[in-house]
C-alpha cells in the first residue's frame, strides 16, 4: 500500500452532495461563478456519493463514516490539499469520520479496513474546508473588496449561520457569535443587521417529520430578521435556505402575517458584488421575496465600478 | 568514612501500619530477614512505629544495644521521617543515621501478591540497611532571618495581615499596585449576610494602615524582583509616579477641584466606567492614602505641555503637585513574604451568548455594586443606562463558574453576593426580581438564614443554567425588553423571562500576571492558575518557597471572612518565622572537594538556586550552604566529580542500588 502523496494541486476540489444538485442548486451556481469571478479554480470531486448525514449518522454510524471515508480517500488521490463541502451537513460529516478516525483507533482500523478492500487508500491528509472560512482566511477580506464592481443600493440583510458548520467544530467560525459571513458582505459593502439568532435551528428536518415545529422555528427567524430591518437572510447551508424559502406562504396563512423575506446564499450575495449576473448565480431560482430581489439584482442594479 | 562511629550496630524495624503493610506482607519475614543481614544487632516488627510506644521501642533498643543505626521500614519520609530522627536524637543518636524505606506507598498500597510485596519489602530493607553503614553524623546548619516581612497587595487580605503584623511589633511594608488600598472590598456596598456597609467595617483598617508606625506603605507600587531565600528575601519595589509628591500633598483635593477640566469626562476605572472622573483625581472618597493622582494619558500638560496649571495653583505654596516625578526603585530586605495579590471577575465577554458588551443593559455584578453604593456614580440609585428604574431584574448565576466551556470550579462567592444583590436591588427599586441558579450555595454561617429570609421576601429562583440573553422579542410583552432563555429544570420547561436588567453574576478567576508573579516569587500555581498551598489543609498558607505566604484570593475564591481569617493565618506563620531569629537548615547541603575541583565553572550555571560561586582569590567553585536546597544538580553534572552532596554521597546511593538488587 503506497502511502505516497499525489503530486500536489492548485485550487479547490469540491464535494457537492446531494442538495447542491437538487434542492440547492443554486448554491452551486453561485459558488461556481464566484470562484469564477476570483479566478480560482474549483474543481469537483469525481464518482462522489452521499457523505453519510443526518438519517445514516443517527442511524448506523459506522456505515455513515465508511460513506464519509470515502469520498475523503477518493479526494486525497487527487493532490488538492482542501476538499470544500459547502453544505452544512456534508460538512459536518466529514469532519466528524475524520476526527473520529484520528481520534479512536477501533473506528479507524475498522475503516481503513474497508477501503483497503475497496483499493482505496487513507484518508488523513485532506483538508476538509467550508467555503465560507475559505473566502474569509484563503481569499481575504481584502481581496474581495478590490474586486467589488457593484455597489450596494438595497438595506440590510441578516446573516443566518445555522448549527452545523460551526457546531462542535470551531474552524468555520466561533460558535456561539459567528462573524466572518458578516465580515465578507460588509467587505463588499452590503451592510448586516445584529442578529441574534445567527444559530438558531433553522427546522432542520422536522419541516419534513414534524412539521408544525419546524415551521415554527422558522417563523421565529423570519420574524425576528424582520424585525431587526433585514431585506433579506444569508445563509451558508443549503437545508436552512430551502426551509426558510420554501414554506413562507404556509407561514403566511397559518400565522397570518406578512413575511415574504428572499432566502439567499452568501455566495450568490458576494457574486453580485463581484459582477456575476442574475442567472448565472441562480438567483431565479429563489421561491420567497420576489419583489426585493427585482428590486436589487435585476436590470436597475446596472454595473458600475468603484471609482 | 565507612564506620565512622564504630563499626555499625543497626536496628531494624519494620511497621505493620495497623493493616496497611501487614495485611498485603508477611512483616514477620521481612524482620527476620532483615536480622540476618551484616552488622543488624536487633531486628523488630511493631504496629505501629510512629505511636510513643512505637518510639520508645526504638529508643530502649538504641541505648541497650548500643545502636549506631536505624533502619525503619514503614511509610513515606514525607510523614514521618522527622519523628524518628527526633527519637534518635532524643536517645542520643545522631538522627541523620536514620534511614526510612517506604514499604507502604511503594509497597503494600500498590501490590496485591503476598510473596512478591514480602520480598520486595526485604529487598528494600536490604537497600536501606547497606546504605546506613555508609551514613555519617550531620548537624543542622542555622540561617538568621530578617525581622521585617513584606505584604503584597493591599486588598482586605493585605490590609488584615499587615495590620496582624504591625500589632506584633514587627515592621511591615505593604506594597499596593492600585493608587490607593482597599482591593476590591472597597468597591463593594453591603457585604453578606449581615448587610454591614462594606466601607464603614473596611476604611477603619484603610485609616489604621495608614497611620500605623510599624507599616511603611507603598502605593501606586509593585514588586519587581525578588532575590534570596527564606529569612533573607532582598527585593526590589517599583514606585510609579503619581505626580502628586506624598510627602508635601496634604490631602485637600483643591487641586482637583481647581482642574482645567471642569466636567469631569474620563472613564472612571473604580466605578467600571460608570462613573467620570478628571485627569487629576481621587480613586474614591475614603482612598488611602488621602492623596490625588494624576493620569499622564488624559492630563493636557502630559499631553501638550500647555495646561494653564491651575491645578498647581491651588496647591499653591506646598508645591505638591511635580509633573516631573520619575518611577522610583527601592530595594528592601525583608526575613518573609505574604502574597496578597487577590483575584479578577470572569470577563462575561467570553461568554457571547449572556449579551455583555451588547446590550447595554447587561451588567456585571461589580457594576451593580457600584450602582448600588451611595458614593458610586449614580449616587446609590439603581438605573439603566437610559436612567429609567428597572422593573424587572435578572440575576444570572455561575457565569464563568462550573462551566466546562471557561473555568470548571465554583468561585464560592457569587450565590451569597447575587441574594445580596437581590435584597439590594428589590430594596432601592421594588423591582421583581429573578435568580437563576445551578445550585445555591450557603455553606457559611448565618448564609442559609440569608437565603431563607430571600425567599420570604418574595425573590424568584428559577433552577437553570441561562442558555442566552437576547433581545428577540416573541410577542409584544418581549418588544424592547431582554430576554433571559432558559430550561427551568424543576419545571422541566424552557422559559423565557423578559427584563429590564441583567446582571451577570461572574466567577472569580486568577489575575492576568498571576503568572508572571508566581515565577517572580518561584511559587507554583495550581492548573486553574491560583496560587499553590503547600497542603490543602495542613499548610494551607505556605507556599512550597519557605518564607513565602498566601493569603486570599489569589489561593482560591473565597469571601470575605475567610480572607481575613487567612490573612491572620499567614501573619502568624510569617510571624512564627522571623521571631525564631533563624531557620535550621537541612544539612542534605553539596559541598566541593576543591582538591578536585577543575574550575571549569559547570555548575554555576546549572544551579537554579544561584548557590554557587568561584571566587577569584582560590579559583575553586564554593556553595553557599544556606542557598544550597540539596538538589544534586551540580553533583551530577560535575565531570570531575569533585561535588557531594551530603546524604546523597555516591557510596551511600551504590550501596543501596546493590542492596536492592541483591536478592535471590
Amino acid at each position: 500500500m503506497s502511502h505516497d502523496a499525489p503530486p500536489r494541486r492548485r485550487g479547490y476540489l469540491y464535494f457537492p452532495g446531494c442538495s447542491l444538485k437538487a434542492t440547492g442548486v443554486a448554491y452551486e451556481e453561485s459558488l461556481q461563478e464566484l470562484f469564477r469571478l476570483l479566478e480560482i479554480s474549483l474543481e469537483e470531486l469525481e464518482d462522489w456519493n452521499c457523505c453519510g448525514a443526518t438519517a445514516y449518522m443517527s442511524i448506523d454510524e459506522g456505515a455513515a463514516f465508511l460513506l464519509s471515508a470515502r469520498n475523503l480517500s477518493l479526494a486525497r488521490r487527487t493532490g488538492f490539499r482542501d476538499l470544500l463541502a459547502p453544505c452544512s451537513a456534508c460538512y459536518l460529516a466529514l469532519k466528524k469520520t475524520q476526527d473520529y478516525v484520528q481520534r479512536h483507533p477501533t473506528v479507524r482500523e475498522e475503516i481503513t479496513g474497508s477501503l483497503r478492500r475497496a483499493g482505496l487508500e487513507e484518508l488523513d491528509s485532506i483538508r476538509v474546508r467550508h467555503p465560507l472560512e475559505v473566502l474569509y482566511h484563503d481569499v481575504g477580506l481584502e481581496r474581495l473588496r478590490e474586486r467589488v464592481v457593484r455597489r450596494w443600493r438595497g438595506g440590510p440583510l441578516a446573516c443566518y449561520y445555522g448549527c452545523q458548520a460551526v457546531r462542535p467544530y470551531d474552524e468555520v467560525d466561533v460558535p456561539y457569535n459567528p462573524t466572518r459571513m458578516d465580515e465578507l458582505l460588509e467587505a463588499v459593502g452590503v451592510p448586516t443587521v445584529d442578529f441574534a439568532l445567527k444559530t438558531k435551528c433553522c427546522g432542520g428536518s422536522l419541516t419534513g417529520t414534524i412539521h408544525e415545529v419546524g415551521l415554527r422555528l422558522n417563523y421565529i427567524l423570519l420574524k425576528e430578521a424582520a424585525r431587526k430591518g433585514a431585506e433579506a437572510i444569508v445563509t451558508i447551508c443549503p437545508l436552512c435556505q430551502f426551509n426558510l424559502d420554501a414554506y413562507q406562504a404556509e407561514i403566511r396563512r397559518s400565522a397570518r402575517e406578512p413575511v415574504d423575506l428572499p432566502i439567499l446564499y452568501f455566495t450568490q450575495v458576494l457574486g453580485w458584488a463581484l459582477g456575476g449576473e442574475f442567472k448565472a448565480l441562480g438567483l431565479h431560482r429563489a421561491i420567497s421575496g420576489g419583489p426585493f430581489l427585482k428590486r436589487w439584482f435585476t436590470a436597475r442594479a446596472e454595473v458600475e465600478t468603484y471609482v | 568514612m565507612f564506620e565512622s562511629n564504630g563499626a555499625p550496630r543497626i536496628g531494624v524495624y519494620v511497621c505493620h501500619c495497623g493493616t496497611n503493610i501487614a495485611a498485603v506482607m508477611d512483616v514477620y519475614a521481612v524482620a527476620a530477614a532483615a536480622a540476618r543481614l551484616g552488622g543488624v544487632v536487633v531486628s523488630r516488627e511493631y504496629k505501629y512505629l510512629c505511636s510513643d510506644p512505637g518510639q520508645e521501642l526504638i529508643q530502649n533498643d538504641i541505648r541497650e544495644f548500643k545502636l549506631n543505626r536505624v533502619v525503619v521500614a514503614s511509610c513515606s519520609p514525607h510523614l514521618h521521617e522527622a519523628t524518628f530522627r527526633a527519637a534518635a536524637l532524643a536517645a542520643g543518636l545522631n538522627p541523620f543515621l536514620v534511614q526510612m524505606t517506604n514499604i507502604r506507598e511503594h509497597d503494600s498500597w500498590v501490590h496485591a501478591d503476598r510473596r512478591q510485596a514480602t520480598q520486595k519489602a526485604v529487598d528494600l530493607v536490604r537497600a536501606a540497611v547497606w546504605r546506613v553503614r555508609r551514613h555519617r553524623p550531620l548537624e543542622k546548619g542555622r540561617i538568621p532571618v530578617h525581622p521585617e516581612v513584606l505584604v503584597v497587595g493591599g486588598g482586605i487580605a493585605g490590609i488584615h495581615a499587615a495590620l496582624s503584623l504591625a500589632n506584633a511589633g514587627r515592621h511591615v511594608y505593604l506594597v499596593e499596585r492600585e493608587p490607593t488600598i482597599g482591593g476590591h472590598m472597597a468597591q463593594f456596598d453591603k457585604t453578606f449576610p449581615t448587610l454591614d456597609c462594606a466601607a464603614c467595617i473596611l476604611t477603619p483598617k484603610m485609616s489604621a494602615v495608614k497611620s500605623h508606625p510599624n507599616i511603611t506603605l507603598w502605593t501606586y507600587s509593585e514588586v519587581t524582583g525578588v532575590e534570596g531565600y527564606v529569612g533573607n528575601y532582598s527585593v526590589q519595589v517599583t514606585r510609579y509616579p503619581r505626580y502628586v509628591r506624598e510627602e508635601l500633598c496634604s490631602g485637600c483635593l483643591e487641586c482637583i477641584e481647581a482642574c482645567v477640566y471642569r466636567e469631569a469626562k474620563f472613564a472612571d476605572r473604580f466605578n467600571y466606567g460608570l462613573g467620570r472622573r478628571k485627569p487629576i483625581y481621587l480613586p474614591f472618597p475614603q482612598a488611602v492614602p488621602q492623596m490625588p493622582v494624576v493620569d499622564p494619558e488624559t492630563c493636557i500638560q502630559f499631553k501638550s505641555g500647555k495646561c494653564k496649571k491651575t491645578c498647581l495653583e491651588a496647591c499653591g505654596e506646598r508645591q505638591a503637585i511635580d509633573f516631573t516625578q520619575r518611577e522610583r526603585v527601592e530595594r528592601i530586605q525583608v526575613g518573609a513574604i505574604i502574597l496578597a495579590t487577590g483575584f479578577r471577575t470572569v470577563d462575561p465577554r467570553r461568554m457571547p451568548y449572556y449579551g455583555y458588551g451588547v446590550y447595554p443593559n447587561v451588567y456585571t455584578a461589580l457594576e451593580v455594586e457600584r450602582l448600588v453604593n451611595a458614593s458610586g456614580p449614580t449616587g446609590g440609585k439603581v438605573v439603566l443606562r437610559d436612567g429609567r428604574k428597572p422593573s424587572t431584574v435578572g440575576i444570572v448565576h455561575c457565569v464563568g463558574s462550573r462551566d466546562e466551556k471557561t473555568n470548571r470550579w465554583c468561585s464560592r462567592v457569587c450565590c451569597m453576593y447575587s441574594l445580596k444583590l437581590a435584597h439590594l436591588i428589590k430594596e432601592h427599586t421594588g423591582a421583581e426580581i429573578f435568580n437563576f441558579y445551578i445550585d445555591i450555595r450557603t455553606p457559611g454561617k448565618g448564609f442559609e438564614e440569608f437565603y431563607q429570609r430571600l425567599l420570604n421576601e418574595g425573590v424568584h429562583f428559577i433552577r437553570g443554567r441561562v442558555a442566552e440573553v437576547t433581545d428577540w422579542a416573541l410577542d409584544p410583552s418581549e418588544e424592547g425588553r431582554l430576554v433571559i432563555r432558559v430550561e427551568d429544570t424543576l419545571l422541566g420547561t424552557v422559559r423565557r423571562i423578559p427584563v429590564d436588567m441583567v446582571v451577570l453574576a461572574t466567577g472569580l478567576e486568577p489575575r492576568e500576571d498571576a503568572q508572571e508573579v508566581r515565577r517572580r516569587f518561584n511559587i507554583t500555581c495550581s492548573t486553574e492558575g491560583f496560587f499553590l498551598e503547600r497542603h490543602p489543609k495542613l499548610a494551607p498558607v505556605s507556599t512550597f518557597t519557605d518564607g513565602i505566604f498566601l493569603a486570599g484570593c489569589c489561593q482560591g475564591p473565597k469571601d470575605i471572612p475567610d480572607t481575613v481569617a487567612q490573612a491572620g493565618a499567614a501573619a502568624m506563620e510569617a510571624l512564627a518565622l522571623i521571631d525564631a531569629g533563624f531557620v535550621e537548615q537541612e544539612p542534605n547541603t553539596a559541598w566541593v572537594r576543591e582538591e578536585f575541583c577543575s574550575s571549569c565553572k559547570t555548575c554555576v550555571a546549572l544551579c537554579p538556586y544561584n548557590a554557587i560561586s568561584v571566587p577569584a582569590e582560590t579559583g575553586k567553585a564554593t556553595i553557599n550552604q544556606a542557598l544550597c536546597k540539596g538538589c544534586g544538580t551540580c553533583v551530577a553534572a560535575c565531570p570531575s566529580g569533585s561535588i557531594v552532596q551530603n546524604l546523597f554521597e555516591d557510596e551511600q546511593i551504590f550501596e543501596e542500588i546493590k542492596g536492592v538488587l541483591a536478592y535471590a
